[in-house]
């Protein structure tokens, strides 16, 4: 329109990524990354970035699996009273019968899918809002748990999930040792998988066209719930291995830590640019919003705010962030009416 | 439907526990512990009916509650007078300028930005406890004036003065929402938004009010909660959270928006407690509560499905 000059063939690609959510997200991150490494010294060290991986990895792990049940058009709040439970059951099984890495994240996964499964079929047959029922499920799995548990802790784990692992061990000049721990790995793995789901298969499709017009994919002939299967499976999945990830970083098992959590998950996903109507979001975009919440607290503790204030600045961020694309794809849709 | 539950339940209750359940000390603790979900839940009910959700009540009653507990304790002269009147009537109207204040702001970002209700009310939610975590450092404010403790642990002819502040709010949010205009335009808001802007009303300046509503619910709430336990901190309350939602939705307020009544959601919530004190009688732990007050929504859902497809199959 007013631009004049035709823009050059390889553009449209990287001018559709300069227009997207992702890219504002990256030029904020990018912006607070090298303000904390110019205002301190600590903050862009092996050691910094490590830490900020391991500790983070519960949230992103369990942000990939969320991210497709976003896309799919339903909500889910439930997966951190699934992780609790596979979290208990792996390792007091485990324990008792002398598993090994393979059975433990086996079982997890199991029960987490166990309780996908429930949601999903309830969500489908009762037809209420997925988050009516994720919050019933929430209270029912996790009042389960601590009735039978009594809330009591595992401690005494075995040994060789206490030590974790390290590939790749490496020191640095200073002596301080670095390997490729439990936590980085399955972060990675995770969201490789989350890619692969919704990107390189059929049902990765079908997954964004639910989530983009639930009748006409029904009309289409999908499989709804068949595919919320799927989605609320592959979350408890998640959420399943998740769980065995966290217990190895706290070197404990406590039923009553992990729910409560939800709420920040569904943030990082959320200010990653998934929408809560479905049909869109990418696995880029939740990497980002994981990464955003996690370095600006992190940057926070550095520069030396009080911890006590780190809330503060997330809910500005995820108000300020949800205002910004909402006053933003306002003013696109107005233009676009007015042409 | 709801009733016949309730009425089953009690008969059950009534036969294990005999009179303990009904006796006069038993009722009147429960009606100690309902106005506070109540209130919360009335809150919660009024953005449920224009098809939103406001998840920072219990955020907004919590900053309320410092702030009116920050006023108490630090202006509030010892001596009985004119000042320790007035100070009191001021730190009330703190709390009222603050909840007005989230309110307004959810119902912009709302209404205005066109945000989801379910996103920004996460974003003031975790803004407003950050707020108070921030302010606090995570410490508990105690101590207050007798008129605020009297709002929270006195009776009036036995009955607690804080049930009689929910049923005080009761009626005029029934006369509200189903007698008044404004009323009328949150159900066909929640119906279908877009029907409603065509027909002439304006959504956006409504939707403002609806989350104005609700967070002064919460201020009404944040002063029973802070009597009741004569303190005040940033964490109180957060279990009730999703238990509003429960409590609403099981009352038969539509989680889309449009239906619901505020006679559903005291029936819903009288359950609620009923089988919460029971089960306290019969010495089970508060987290089968949780869970059975989980399932009790599921169930009394697909009795519902349940009922709806036999219906449909006779015809």
């Amino acid at each position: 329109m007013l631009s004049a000059t035709p823009r050059p063939a390889l553009a449209p690609a990287l001018l559709r990524f300069r227009r997207s959510h992702e890219f504002w997200l990256l030029a904020v991150i990018l912006a607070l990354s090298l303000a904390l490494s110019l205002a301190t010294d600590s903050f862009l060290t092996l050691q910094n970035l490590f830490d900020l991986l391991t500790s983070n990895a519960f949230v992103g792990i369990l942000a990939s699996g969320l991210l497709v049940v976003l896309i799919a058009g339903g909500i889910d709040i439930s997966f951190t009273a699934t992780a609790s439970v596979a979290q208990y059951v792996a390792l007091t099984i485990g324990i008792r019968h002398g598993l090994g890495w393979f059975a433990l994240f086996a079982l997890a996964g199991a029960v987490g899918v166990l309780c996908g499964l429930i949601n999903a079929i309830f969500i489908t047959k009762l037809r209420i809002s997925s988050i009516i029922v994720s919050i019933a499920t929430l209270n029912i799995f996790y009042g389960l748990l601590i009735v039978a548990t009594g809330g009591k802790y595992i401690t005494s784990l075995p040994k060789f999930f206490r030590d974790g692992i390290s590939w790749f061990e490496h020191d640095d000049a200073n002596g301080v040792p670095y390997a490729l721990n439990l936590q980085i790995l399955v972060l990675v793995l995770a969201f490789v998988a989350a890619w692969l789901l919704l990107n390189r298969t059929n049902v990765g499709r079908q997954i964004y066209a639910l989530g983009g017009n639930k009748d006409a994919a029904q009309r289409l002939g999908f499989h709804v719930l068949r595919l919320n299967i799927l989605v609320y499976g592959y979350l408890g999945f998640v959420a399943g291995i998740a769980s065995l990830v966290q217990a190895q970083l706290a070197q404990s098992v406590t039923p009553t830590v992990l729910v409560g959590k939800e709420l920040d998950v569904l943030a990082a996903v959320v200010l990653g640019g998934a929408s809560l109507t479905g049909g869109v979001g990418t696995v880029f975009g939740a990497i980002l919003g994981v990464a955003l919440l996690a370095i600006l607290q992190n940057g926070l503790v550095l520069v030396g705010v009080s911890s006590y204030w780190n809330q503060w600045f997330v809910g500005l961020t995820i108000l300020c962030a949800v205002s910004i694309t909402a006053w933003s794809d306002r003013r696109r849709r107005a233009a676009k009416a007015i042409n | 439907m709801l009733s016949l539950v309730l009425l089953a339940l009690v008969g059950i209750f009534w036969l294990l526990l005999g009179d303990q359940i009904f006796g006069i000390g038993a009722l009147q603790s429960m009606a100690f512990q309902l106005p506070e979900l109540g209130i919360l839940s009335l809150a919660m009910m009024v953005t449920l009916l224009s098809g939103g959700l406001n998840l920072s009540i219990i955020a907004t009653a919590n900053l309320c509650a410092l702030t009116m507990a920050w006023v108490l304790t630090t202006h509030v002269p010892g001596a009985h007078g004119l000042m320790w009147g007035g100070w009191q009537v001021i730190a009330l109207l703190a709390g009222v300028a603050v909840a007005a204040t989230i309110g307004l702001i959810n119902g912009f970002v709302i209404a205005y930005l066109g945000v989801s209700p379910i996103l920004a009310t996460l974003g003031t939610m975790t803004m407003c406890k950050g707020l108070s975590i921030g302010m606090t450092r995570g410490n508990v404010i105690s101590g207050f004036p007798e008129p605020i403790v009297f709002l929270g642990n006195g009776t009036l002819l036995g009955v607690p003065v804080a049930l009689l502040i929910f049923l005080a709010l009761c009626v005029p949010m029934a006369v509200l929402l189903n007698k008044s205009p404004f009323g009328h335009k949150v159900y066909m808001i929640g119906s279908s938004e877009k029907a409603t802007r065509y027909s002439g009303v304006d959504t956006k300046r409504v939707l403002l009010g609806v989350y104005v509503l609700s967070s002064l619910l919460a201020f009404v709430a944040a002063l029973v909660m802070m009597a009741r336990f004569n303190s005040a901190n940033a964490a109180y309350g957060e279990s009730y959270l999703l238990v509003t939602i429960l409590a609403a939705v099981l009352g038969g307020v539509d989680p889309f928006g449009g239906f619901g009544k505020v006679g559903g959601l005291i029936m819903a919530l009288i359950l609620l407690q009923v089988i919460s004190s029971a089960f306290n009688l019969l010495d089970f732990s508060p987290f089968l509560t949780l869970a059975i007050w989980g399932a009790l929504i599921i169930a009394v859902t697909a009795l519902g499905v349940v009922l709806e497809n036999f219906g449909a199959s006779r015809r």
